[in-house]
């Protein structure tokens, strides 16, 4: 083993962590809300508007029939819209966006939907308006759910990324064909796997333990 | 005052129209206790889902207070909502919300502020009695604990109404009469109007003043508790009374014919109704010393009551020559109780009673 290896391992590293964790926050930030439209304006729900919610759930279904590699290829004109450049690791989080989005809104979906409904209603009895519901009630009683979903998220994400990383944008995908298949470096490849593998297990337990101090059913 | 006048409700149902209610016609004044007994399926979720729009009627009107709440605007209906305050068969709890917060959350919607919340919140969980459990969660609470949360949540925006969908059907025997202990309580202490959904008679008997029994989407009958149970007209209020009442005679006189006339060697069986003060005088006593000629037996008693009012119920058996009977009937008649000939039965040889 070679002592250019930690370096190497370290950089590639912070950059799927930067990677992932920035594509994460981003597609969060849009996912939820989305998700939580699925829900609400799905039939008999709170905010019931059949039209916008099939034009919704048509999208998130397009988008996730995409398989990430082509996906990735496809919108790279949109990436080099949005960010100037098409290769690179910030280049690589548009299309790991893009992908996630629909992703958490689909889950999150799920997630509300396992909230009973009879809570729901006693909210409407008490006179909660459509938003309150949503930011009281729904996302409350959803929470441990949907933290259990998006550890999933993560988790894909990780596998994205470095998909991403082989086509320019740097991480430990990136590293792993670049010196573990091009050069044969197989030390380089090793590590990149063992690497991989103990990222994935700490999102896993992290996000086993907060969604279990969330969920106090 | 609760008005609901021609309410009929049609869901969309999957195998063409379904119409749960068939035009209703009820009036629950201010500060009673209102029952509705049905079967299930019979619309008695969907009639009191009515009352605070929880579902739209087809037709009718909704009138509280005066005001027609189907004609409302959904702005208007939410402020409207936190006069009426509801409670119900699974609770319904936020679970990951503390009892605290759980109570507080009305409150929270109205944007009250913290230290107002906590005045409104810990006085409720008193009288609800759990003051030691506010910060805990619903999951760690037992069932009847739960509904203690869902009365103080509903009572915590002081409605004048409160609506029961079933509070007591997930509830063992014991925890029912203390959660109906307590709705009698507060409906006495806040002279609120409560709306009582159930399927059990018994929980009518325990502290209704009227109830309403509703069958395939019509009322059957209403009244007050105690004229309905005295005096039961149809055949379904009479069968949900016939549960709380055993009004089996001893063996001798079971299975036996029931004759109208008198048949040598036969009983005149007599049913006995006592209610009010009257179910602690001693009529059959007085009867039996002003008439000594006429054999009584007692065959069934029972006593028990109604809300608060005592409620006694006799089955006795007479013999004797057919004018000392009638000098005892009259007698019966100039008390005050309400009787009925069950009619002519022979006594039967019986081995062991096995009742
Ligand atoms: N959302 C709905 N869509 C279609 N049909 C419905 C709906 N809700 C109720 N119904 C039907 O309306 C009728 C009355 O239902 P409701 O729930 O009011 O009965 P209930 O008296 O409360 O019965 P239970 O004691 O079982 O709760 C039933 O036939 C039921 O199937
Ligand atoms: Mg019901």
């Amino acid at each position: 083993m070679s002592p250019d290896i930690v370096p190497l391992i370290s950089k590639a590293l912070g950059e799927t962590v930067y990677m992932v964790f920035v594509a994460m926050i981003i597609a969060t930030i849009i996912g939820i809300p989305l998700g939580v439209l699925l829900h609400t304006t799905a039939k008999h729900q709170i905010l019931e508007c059949m039209p916008l919610n099939r034009v919704l759930a048509a999208v998130v279904n397009a988008v996730r029939s995409i398989p990430f590699i082509i996906l990735m290829v496809a919108i790279i004109p949109f990436t080099r819209f949005v960010v100037n450049t098409s290769i690179g690791t910030t280049a690589a989080m548009v299309p790991l966006i893009i992908a996630s989005i629909p992703f958490i809104a689909r889950q999150v979906e799920t997630s509300i939907k396992e909230v009973p409904e009879g809570v729901v209603e006693a909210a409407e009895a008490m006179g909660a308006s459509p938003l309150q519901i949503i930011w009281h009630v729904m996302l409350p009683e959803a929470r441990a759910s949907i933290a259990a979903q998006l550890t999933t998220v993560i988790i894909s994400l990780v596998g994205e990324s470095a998909m991403a990383g082989a086509i320019g944008g740097g991480g430990l995908g990136d590293l792993a064909i670049r010196y573990g298949y091009q050069r044969f470096r197989a030390d380089v490849m090793l590590a990149t796997v063992i690497v991989l593998i103990i990222l994935v297990q700490l999102v896993q337990f992290a996000g086993n333990r907060i969604a279990k101090t969330l969920d106090k059913r | 005052m609760i008005e609901l006048k021609g309410i009929e409700k049609t869901y969309a149902g999957e195998d063409g129209p379904v119409h749960a209610l068939k035009g209703i016609d009820l009036t629950i004044q201010t500060g009673e206790i209102y029952g509705i007994i049905g079967l299930s399926g019979a619309g008695k979720s969907t009639l009191i889902r009515c009352i605070n729009m929880l579902e739209r009627p087809t037709k009718g009107q909704v009138i509280i207070d005066g005001r027609d709440m189907t004609k409302l605007s959904e702005s208007e209906l939410r402020k409207a909502r936190k006069e009426i305050g509801m409670i119900f068969q699974h609770f319904n709890l936020l679970s990951s919300s503390t009892v605290y917060e759980n109570v507080a959350f009305p409150l929270r919607l109205a944007h009250m502020d913290e230290a107002e919340i906590q005045k409104k919140v810990m006085p409720l969980l008193e009288l609800v009695g759990l003051s030691g459990k506010a910060h805990q969660y619903p999951a760690q609470l037992s069932g009847g604990q739960k509904q203690r949360v869902g009365i103080a949540r509903a009572l915590a925006s002081g409605p004048k109404i409160l609506l029961c969908d079933e509070a007591t059907s997930a509830l063992d025997p014991q925890t029912t009469k203390s959660i109906l202990g307590l709705i009698q309580d507060i409906n006495q202490k806040m002279h609120l109007t409560v709306v009582v959904i159930t399927h059990e008679m018994q929980v009518i008997k325990d502290i209704c003043d009227k109830v309403a029994v509703i069958d395939g989407g019509v009322i059957a009958e209403k009244g007050t508790v105690l004229d309905v149970f005295t005096n039961p007209q149809q055949p379904l209020t009479k069968e949900f009374i016939s549960v709380l009442l055993s009004n089996d005679l001893p063996a001798a006189f079971r299975g036996g014919e029931v004759s109208d006339t008198p048949v040598p060697g036969s009983y005149l069986l007599v049913r006995l109704t006592f209610i009010g003060d009257s179910a602690d005088d001693p009529v059959l006593a007085g009867m039996i010393r002003e008439n000594p000629d006429v054999e009584t037996t007692m065959l069934f008693g029972n006593l028990d009551q109604i809300k608060r009012t005592p409620y006694g119920r006799m089955i006795v058996g007479m013999t004797g020559e057919p004018a000392a009977i009638d000098r005892a009937l009259s007698y019966l008649k100039s008390k005050n109780l309400s009787m009925e000939m069950i009619g002519y039965v022979k006594r039967r040889e019986v081995s062991g009673d096995v009742a």
